[in-house]
């Protein structure tokens, strides 16, 4: 049984408890990075990160782009968006077309 | 472009052209995989696209009303009223096959104690702007989970497609036409060896017919 694991500030992630997912506040980069390291080798297949905590971290999280499990994907935090989720809808499709042809219509 | 480095005879002319062949259908099923896959990334991308506008939409709705609830009330009061969730959340994940690429296929269940409860927590201490949040939140669960399955699937996809297109172009562009040379290459030495070996037999005719009755055709 796999779970779903949220990862950001305090006041962006409290909510989540109540859906009954795993919820990990942050305060610093090094705890984020520990905890995103330690969720990936344990049970979760769904890992949410806030994009305020996502951005320090982006090279821990590139690491299992290519990985199946877990999936790590960026949210929002309380500050509102930064856009990075969809900074990383546009890589992909860069990655894949050679160049950006869904952002631009 | 480079001509492969190899002893120009018939057996490895047969060999390369054998080489040549494969690699000519290697290289259209490739080229297939890579447009079909490129297909099925780009319906996957657009719904990814969608969906995530939809998600940090609404999240950002859920976080205003959060910041409201907070605001009503004190911190402890919210931090109890969320700390033991009713809801649980289980999750299975079963994997699909696109053009053999595996891909997360997410299935979720949620169980409450009592049906459609899902607050967990008495309406006393809590305010009516913690409820909508939650209420929301929940609402936005099956959309999360999509989001999450779609994205893992598009990134999976794009490198499949990174790889395939490395190896469409490797043979497009550098085996077939070293291939092609070097099958060229072989053909004309061939044919150039023939071609003396005939003048040398003709030449030796000539002398043999000059030394046996004293004429040939050459002086």
């Amino acid at each position: 049984m796999y779970k779903i694991g949220v990862i950001g500030e305090k006041d962006a992630v409290l909510g989540f408890i109540s859906l009954g997912f795993s919820v990990f506040p942050v305060e610093n980069r090094e705890q984020a990075e520990k905890i995103l390291a330690e969720l990936a080798e344990s049970n979760y297949a769904v890992i949410y990160i806030t994009e305020q905590t996502a951005e320090k971290i982006t090279e821990k999280i590139n690491q299992y782009r290519e990985r199946r499990f877990p999936a790590v994907i960026p949210i929002p935090g309380i500050q509102g968006s930064l856009g990075i989720g969809m900074q990383g809808v546009k890589k992909c499709v860069e990655k894949a077309v050679g160049a950006d042809i869904i952002f631009n219509e | 472009m480079a001509r492969l480095n190899v002893n120009p005879t018939r057996m490895v002319l047969t060999g390369l052209k054998k080489r040549l062949q494969m690699a000519r259908r290697g290289h259209k099923l490739l080229k297939d995989k890579r447009d079909e896959l490129m297909k099925k990334f780009l319906e996957i991308v657009r719904e990814n696209k969608v969906l995530r506008e939809e998600v940090e939409e609404k999240l950002k709705v859920v976080h205003s009303r959060f910041v409201m609830a907070r605001a009503v009330m004190s911190s402890e009061i919210v931090e109890e009223a969320l700390m033991f969730p009713k809801v649980e959340v289980s999750l299975k994940t079963y994997t699909r096959n696109i053009m053999s690429v595996d891909v997360p296929v997410l299935e979720f269940t949620t169980e409450t104690g009592t049906e459609g409860d899902i607050y967990p927590y008495g309406f006393a201490n809590t305010t009516a702007e913690l409820d909508d949040a939650i209420s929301t939140l929940s609402e936005l669960t099956p959309k999360l989970l999509k989001l999450a399955e779609i994205e893992k699937s598009a990134q999976l996809l794009a490198d499949e497609i990174e790889k395939t297109r490395r190896r469409v172009n490797a043979l497009e562009y550098v085996l077939i036409p070293n291939l092609e040379e070097t099958i060229k290459y072989i053909v004309m030495k061939l044919e150039e060896n023939e071609r003396s070996n005939l003048t040398r037999l003709m030449k030796v005719k000539d002398m043999m017919l000059e030394q046996a009755h004293g004429y040939g055709r050459s002086k």
